[in-house]
């Protein structure tokens, strides 16, 4: 298998690839020569130059790799592709502790305002799609990425689909995010929330996207297990549902192809819908479809546990993906958004509650009957956790999706504390849970460097949680009130900047939250590489039971 | 987690009904685009057909060149982070900052900057609250305007010329996207720009003509150079004055 064939030839794949690439890397070269913007040329650099490279490296690859390529099975077992999950893996540690600390920077911008610098690149406004933008899609991105490619793979029992795709799909994404994030720095955005990227990176993306459904779905064909496991189901319709979202969300006209700027084609009203609409299932789909997907698999795998109940996560996935759909009018109360699309968006909001807490319960009680492992594995800790955050905040939503309820919350801080019970304690937990999970099994190691350093960074960042959505639970309802309050004379009792005083305490404490939070993913970086460079290599190839997570 | 449905008496049940699913992924993929688009189809798309959906409102008028240039700079500068421009119908904001915002005041935005969180205060009825140089002073450095401020400076919109090289093209797109922009306003972006921005001279009437009520005086700080600061001020400065509300009534449009 290995020795070297005389009529090694180039795959179609490698020809194609490497000859769309340097066309490409010519293209962008053209594009840079006539831009509009000096940031604009700069982002066709960049993706001239990240050709060039693509170009390359397949070259190399082709020069290095034997004739044939990697077998399917070895030894009767599935030959796993893992390369580009590792990959994943570590980007997503990157990203993660680079999202936490511009998130941690511009918490202390608002209790501070001097640290914005006068600079346009490190203002509050362009840092905070820079933040919002490298948690969600940089770091939750990657750990998706990961984490699907993974658990498609050992599920099906079969070989990633396609040799230089899952690659594509790795390098396109991370290639995305350092043309979105650059771009926030140098004032390119469309404006619109959690969608801030223009016209060309979304095109890009919408590339990388339907490569990376492609490999998804032709895995899941080449499966040597009868059934789709249930985790695979919640990471289709994640995949599937982002590529609508992004799709509708974005259409925009560009000014020119030689400008960076283009103007969304939806407006006013009905823009702000579709951009709730996409907002809320961004929540949805991709922070909650596509972690519960990671629950389904790591906290059964972790717990050697089966599934608690099968049939509740049938109805979980399908009522899950069907109410959340909805929910996004509850981003609008009191807006000019007529009032029955209002009520429909909070009606199912609440209804939302229910699959929400389904699932909490499938994920809760997979832990029957090894409930004592809480005590003695602290990663098992912080996915179980995760799922506790999980069920307050599909619980704090709901609530807050009330009219009565949005009328106070709205436009607050309480909206920020939420989104973090659930960014930080749910989908930061159970990324974390499930990349202590995957490096030992990824690097072939026996075990992490140190549970001690797991346990510490867990209590560092649950302290840090709890910090900052108290904090901001305070301050939310706190502006709430004051922005409503009236003296006995019928007055406004406080201007607005009276209230913004009053959140100086907060967004302290607030911000020492986020420190502790950030100080634990360094924790967890360190001890992540000193397994992958010091841990003592597994006995046996690492082979997880399989019983338990390919729902034969 | 498999015994219990396979093994359910041979009776084919709807849990032995659901394996079509699980055991054929393009038919599970057809199951979430169906279950995923229903909800999306029944909110957006009426919002395109019912009528009742923007009021009938008179004076919203599209952004002039300047004004939409000022637009771009908000945008860039990402203030709807922090600002909202949409007042809800509750007795304390309308007080606090006028009249609840329209739909019909935001039609042409694209996108629209409704915003989701108030760091700052709402700002859809800004215009004409302060002078110019007030804009100017608070956008260089707020607390030299409101100490306890926490909003950053901008210092950097005075001293930079304002580029509008490629404004027609933008408002060409514009124009495609619904806005009614007209041939004669696109070819005079150029001229409206300066127009704006500059004291009244003959050219001031064939402007205002284009643009109704809009304002039109000496806006740059430095000599005969209109500066992005200068364009987000125009911006600004016609936030949420298109619509008389002496004129509007209120219950002919209640939704």
């Amino acid at each position: 298998m290995t020795d070297r064939s005389t009529n090694k030839q180039m795959t179609w794949g490698e020809g194609g690839l490497a000859a769309v690439m340097a066309a490409f890397a010519v293209f962008a070269l053209l594009i840079a020569a006539n831009a509009h913007t000096q940031a604009y040329a700069f982002h066709a650099y960049v993706f001239s130059a990240s050709a060039v490279a693509a170009v390359f490296a397949i070259i190399n690859r082709y020069y290095d790799r034997p004739a044939e390529l990697p077998p399917q099975f070895i030894d009767g077992k599935p030959n796993y592709n893992m390369g580009p999950v590792k990959f994943a893996t570590i980007a997503s540690m990157f990203w993660g502790i680079a999202g936490f600390t511009v998130g941690l920077l511009i918490a202390l911008q608002l209790a501070f305002p001097v640290l914005n610098f006068d600079l346009p690149w490190t203002s509050f406004g362009r840092l905070r799609p820079l933040h919002t933008s490298a948690v969600i899609f940089a770091f939750g991105g990657n750990v998706l990425l990961a984490t699907s490619f993974y658990v498609v793979q050992r599920t099906s029992r079969a070989r990633m689909a396609g040799d230089l795709a899952p690659w594509f799909v790795i390098l396109g994404y991370n290639l995305f995010i350092v043309i979105a994030g650059t771009g926030y720095l140098l004032g390119v955005t469309q404006g619109k929330e959690y969608a801030e990227p223009e016209w060309y990176a979304d095109l890009w993306l919408t590339v990388v996207w339907v490569v990376y459904l492609l490999v998804f779905l032709l895995t899941l064909a080449k499966r040597t297990e009868p059934h789709i496991y249930v985790a695979n189901w919640f990471y289709l319709a994640f995949i599937v549902t982002i590529a609508v979202l992004h799709l509708v969300n974005n259409a925009a006209i560009p000014v020119s192809i030689y400008s960076p700027k283009s103007y969304i084609i939806w407006s006013g009203l009905q823009d702000a819908m579709v951009q709730w609409w996409y907002g809320h299932n961004a929540v949805g789909f991709f922070l909650t479809a596509g972690f519960l997907a990671i629950m389904y698999y790591f906290i059964p795998k972790r717990a050697e546990r089966p599934v608690y109940s099968y049939r509740l996560s049938i109805i979980h996935f399908w009522a899950l993906i069907f109410m959340y759909i909805w929910a996004g009018p509850h981003h609008l109360h009191f807006t000019a958004l007529p009032d029955w699309a209002q009520t429909l968006g909070m009606t199912f909001s609440i209804m939302l509650w229910m699959p929400s807490w389904g699932g909490m319960i499938n994920g809760l009680m997979t832990l029957s009957g090894a409930w004592d492992k809480l005590r003695t594995d602290p990663v098992l800790r912080m996915l179980v956790v995760s799922v506790a955050f999980y069920g307050m905040s599909t619980f704090e939503g709901p609530l807050m999706s009330i009219k009565a309820v949005n009328s106070l919350s709205h436009y607050t801080d309480w909206t920020i504390g939420h989104v973090h019970s659930g960014a930080l304690g749910w989908v930061g937990y159970v990324s974390f849970g499930a990349i202590y999970c995957l490096v030992p099994w990824l690097w072939n190691k026996r075990e992490l460097f140190s549970m001690r350093l797991v346990n510490w960074h867990f209590w560092l960042s649950t302290i840090g949680i709890v910090f900052y959505i108290c904090a901001m639970w305070v301050a939310g309802i706190m502006q709430g009130l004051m922005w409503r309050a009236y003296t006995a004379l019928g007055f406004l009792e406080y201007s607005f900047v009276e209230t913004t005083e009053a959140l100086h305490p907060m967004y302290i404490i607030r911000a020492l939250g986020g420190a502790l939070f950030v100080a634990g993913a360094l924790v967890m970086a360190y001890n992540l590489y000193r397994t992958i460079y010091d841990g003592e290599p597994a006995k046996a190839a690492i082979e997880p039971n399989p019983a338990l997570a390919s729902g034969h | 987690m498999s015994d219990t449905h396979t093994t359910s008496g041979g009776k084919t049940s709807v849990w032995t009904k659901h394996q079509v699913f699980e055991k054929n992924s393009i038919f599970l993929l057809i199951g979430i685009l169906v279950m995923i688009s229903i909800g999306g189809l029944v909110e957006i798309v009426p919002l395109f057909y019912l009528k009742s959906t923007i009021e009938k409102v008179e004076g919203v008028r599209p952004l002039t060149p300047l004004e939409l240039a000022g637009r771009n700079i908000y945008v860039r500068e990402g203030c709807y982070n922090c600002h909202s421009q949409m007042i809800r119908p509750l007795r304390d904001e309308v007080e606090r900052y006028g009249h609840y915002s329209l739909a019909a005041e935001s039609m042409y935005d694209h996108p629209f900057q409704w915003g989701s969180k108030r760091t700052g205060p709402d700002i859809a009825r800004v215009g004409g609250k302060y002078s110019d140089d007030w804009h100017r002073d608070h956008l260089r450095n707020p607390r030299s305007v409101v100490p306890a401020s926490i909003m950053p400076g901008y210092p950097w919109l005075e001293t930079t010329t304002l580029d509008t090289s490629h404004i027609d093209m933008d408002m060409r797109v514009l124009a495609i996207e619904g806005v009614p922009y007209t041939k004669e306003m696109i070819e005079a972006a150029a001229s409206d720009v300066k127009t704006q921005g500059s004291a009244e001279d003959s050219m001031t009437a064939p402007f205002l003509k284009r643009y109704p009520k809009a304002i039109s005086r000496e806006l740059g700080g430095v000599q005969g150079r209109l500066t992005e600061a200068d364009a987000l001020i125009a911006y600004l400065q016609q936030l949420g004055t298109q619509v008389d509300f002496k004129l509007y009534d209120d219950k002919a449009n209640i939704r």
